[in-house]
């Protein structure tokens, strides 16, 4: 795909130099997802629960401006100030201007994926603000100066090792340690300062319920509610896809959420924000940044269903095995590649094709998206945009041509099996892809159609 | 019943074996099976490329060659998924739809229509199943493990029927083999990593041979195993099912 930077088969190219840590990638994320297998198999309930969340959540999409409305005076009447922003810049610039407000230089910042959609540590950068990330892993990934993998395990594809030396360069750990315990216990001890130093707190936003103009936020670590609670402004930033309508609804996604996540029961912290507290700000910020485009588009609305678990990627074989950074979007595999193209064509246009179309990932996904189909229908999309590369396009063409004619198919095929008999160099060479690790199947002397004629007339 | 043999092109330039299999399997247990040889491709290598609007040619073809059967019978999930989903013709939409409604799976043929109980065959080896993703999740040939709900699986109640054969259980019961299309080669470091975990699977439980439905996953995977210089062998699951 001619995306001016590295597409994802390239990316991919790079990460498989290094077989052993495929493997161990591999390993790592099926691990999760056999954990996911054996906790949603405890619930027969599990196929109607994922049902009943799929509906919930068709509903809100066909009713989203209904439902942002009620969200917002409902909001509003807790005492809560809310923001809305088009896109990633106008986001980026209501955060900025919340801290620049309060007169301080530093924030501390929990686990959200619409901030890395929106590149919000970069911009803050700029203006000479400086994000901690609370997450662990984000933290992890932080340090060492690249964007998650993951969006539920943002440094899957790091080795303890790795985040030992990360640490010790950081925060002055002893070289070559990596046992868990110790690092986290410095990562906490090193976030501890954070969280009571920061007047402002980011978080993001799990849940939102329009009835109440409440939100739910969902962490393992607590380090949400700890950036919250001590900080004088609270800001929760929103994809305005995270609505549902009631408050009653919010046990069917919190069942659904972490046992398709990690294969837990419930997240540790599953935190209720619903006003400030005395002397607190709040802030809610509405972004758009392409939703209402992608909610426009039929084939692909099903994609704002999506509640962020990230099962699709623990599920995707080809995730597993290539990587998230070869997605180059901050919400890698299934759903990203189908959530990516919505928002710039051209720079992601490979990715729909990064997929062998298995369709394990709408199988996983907790509210039903088609995602398999969704990215099959990005290709045709794709393609008639015209971001189909040249060559790509002549190959097709020819092959539409010679199949759709007997004729020219049985003389293609014959002199298709006469090359791989006799003149198997001419195919079983390195500029043949499939050569480099696979062999050539053997040309049998005669196809079916020929043998038929010889048997069975 | 009158049946028409859908053999998808690699098959039948490729792997004629399949397909002989395949007739001959069905004339024994009685079907009135007829190649039309017009035949030549269901058009998914274009369309699984985001060239759908190329099948044109082959989706008329298609229609011609298989119009007036009761059943089309195919030796490969992958093309009879293809085939339902997406065939269609602008100037016979009709009679498209009624194909895309007759087309059948080989074992969800055996299974489902003429609820085959018992076979004829032997084959005296430890046997592995690859359960070809569109087969298995588009035309759900068998049960996923992703999905809560009773297991079972056409492919491997047909070979509970084959004598002697021994059938292994493999890690990752219904992981994808890498192929897909135009992802072998456009993807091909991906799709090789695929493809030598799936085998390693296989072999690890002491495969002998592994089959299914779809012989393009197998396709993928024997070139693998032979590139490893591997004794394991892949089979088209007609070839074992018709073996005597
Ligand atoms: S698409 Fe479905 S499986 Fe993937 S992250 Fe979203 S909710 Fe989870």
């Amino acid at each position: 795909m001619n995306t001016g930077t590295k597409d994802h088969a390239e990316l991919a190219g790079i990460f498989n130099k290094d077989e052993d840590r495929v493997n161990w990638h591999d390993e790592t994320l099926w691990w999760i997802r056999a954990k996911r297998d054996k906790i949603v198999h405890q619930l027969p309930e599990w196929e109607a629960l994922r049902e009943t969340a799929s509906k919930i959540k068709f509903n809100v999409l066909g009713n989203m401006d209904t439902y942002l409305m009620e969200f917002e005076a409902a909001a509003k009447a807790n005492g809560v100030t809310v923001h809305w922003a088009a896109d990633a810049k106008e986001h980026n610039e209501i955060v900025h201007k919340l801290i620049a407000e309060q007169g301080v230089t530093q924030m501390v910042k929990s686990k959200s994926m619409l901030t890395e959609e929106c590149h919000l540590n970069e911009y803050l950068a700029t203006h000479g603000i400086e994000v901690i990330d609370s997450d662990l892993g984000e933290r992890i990934v932080q340090l060492a100066g690249e964007p998650p993998s993951h969006i539920v395990l943002p440094c899957i594809h790091k080795k303890k090792e790795e985040i030992g030396d990360l640490f010790h360069m950081h925060l002055g750990t002893p070289s070559n340690m990596a046992d868990p315990q110790f690092l986290t216990e410095t990562a906490r001890g090193s976030l501890r300062e954070t969280f009571l130093t920061r007047k402002v707190a980011l978080t993001g936003v799990n849940f939102a319920v329009a009835e109440t103009g409440e939100f739910v936020v969902c962490t393992n670590e607590g380090n949400a509610d700890m950036g919250a609670h001590l900080a004088k402004v609270h800001i929760a930033c929103m994809g305005i896809e995270k609505l549902i309508p009631k408050r009653e609804h919010l046990g069917v996604f919190l069942r659904l959420l972490t046992r398709s996540a990690t294969g837990q029961p419930q997240t540790t912290y599953s935190s209720h924000f619903a006003k400030p507290r005395a002397g607190q700000e709040m802030h809610i910020v509405l972004v758009d940044n392409g939703r209402s485009v992608q909610l426009g588009r039929e084939d692909f609305r099903n994609s704002l269903k999506c509640i962020r678990c990230g099962a699709c990627m623990n599920t995707c074989p080809v995730y597993r095995r290539s990587g998230g950074h070869s997605y180059h979007t901050a919400v890698a595999g299934p759903i990203g590649s189908i959530l990516a193209p919505n928002l710039d064509m051209k720079k992601y246009a490979d990715l729909p094709f990064a997929s062998t179309l298995c369709g394990s990932c709408s199988n996983v996904c907790p509210v039903k998206i088609d995602i398999h189909d969704q990215l099959y229908k990005w290709r045709q999309v794709l393609v008639k945009e015209g971001y189909a590369p040249t060559g790509k396009k002549i190959a097709m063409q020819v092959m539409a041509k010679t199949l759709a004619s007997p004729t020219m198919y049985h003389a293609a095929g014959k002199m298709g099996r006469l090359t791989i008999k006799y003149a198997p160099f001419a195919v079983s060479n390195k500029l043949n892809p499939w050569y480099k690790e696979r062999d050539m199947p053997s040309a049998p002397k005669e196809s079916f159609g020929e043998w038929y004629a010889k048997n069975r007339k | 019943m009158r049946v028409g043999l859908f053999i998808p092109c690699y098959v039948d330039q490729f792997y004629p074996g399949a397909a002989i299999a395949t007739l001959q399997l069905l004339e024994k247990l009685g079907v009135d099976v007829t190649y039309p040889p017009d035949q030549t491709c269901c058009g998914q290598p274009m369309a699984n490329s985001g060239f759908e609007h190329l099948t044109g040619g082959c989706n008329r073809l298609f229609i011609d060659n298989f119009s007036g059967f009761d059943y089309i019978v195919s030796p490969s999930g992958s093309c009879v998924l293809h085939i339902r989903e997406h065939l269609h013709d602008e100037k016979r939409e009709a009679e498209a739809k009624e194909i895309s409604h007759k087309v059948w799976e080989l074992t969800s043929f055996l299974t489902d229509v003429l609820k085959v109980q018992s076979l004829p065959s032997r084959f005296p080896y430890k046997v592995g199943v690859h359960q070809s993703c569109h087969g298995q999740r588009g035309l759900h040939l068998s049960s996923m493990t992703e999905l809560v709900a009773p297991s079972f699986s056409k492919p491997g109640s047909l070979l509970a029927m084959v004598k002697d054969l021994e059938l292994i259980e493999l890690d990752r019961k219904d992981e994808c083999c890498g192929f897909g299309g135009t992802f072998c080669v456009a993807e091909e470091a991906v799709s090789a990593k695929m493809g030598k975990d799936r085998v390693a699977d296989h072999l690890r439980h002491g495969a002998e041979y592994i089959t299914g439905a779809d012989m393009s996953c197998l396709m993928h995977m024997e070139g693998i195993l032979k590139r490893q210089g591997s004794q394991t062998k892949v089979l088209h699951i007609a070839e074992i099912l018709n073996s005597q």
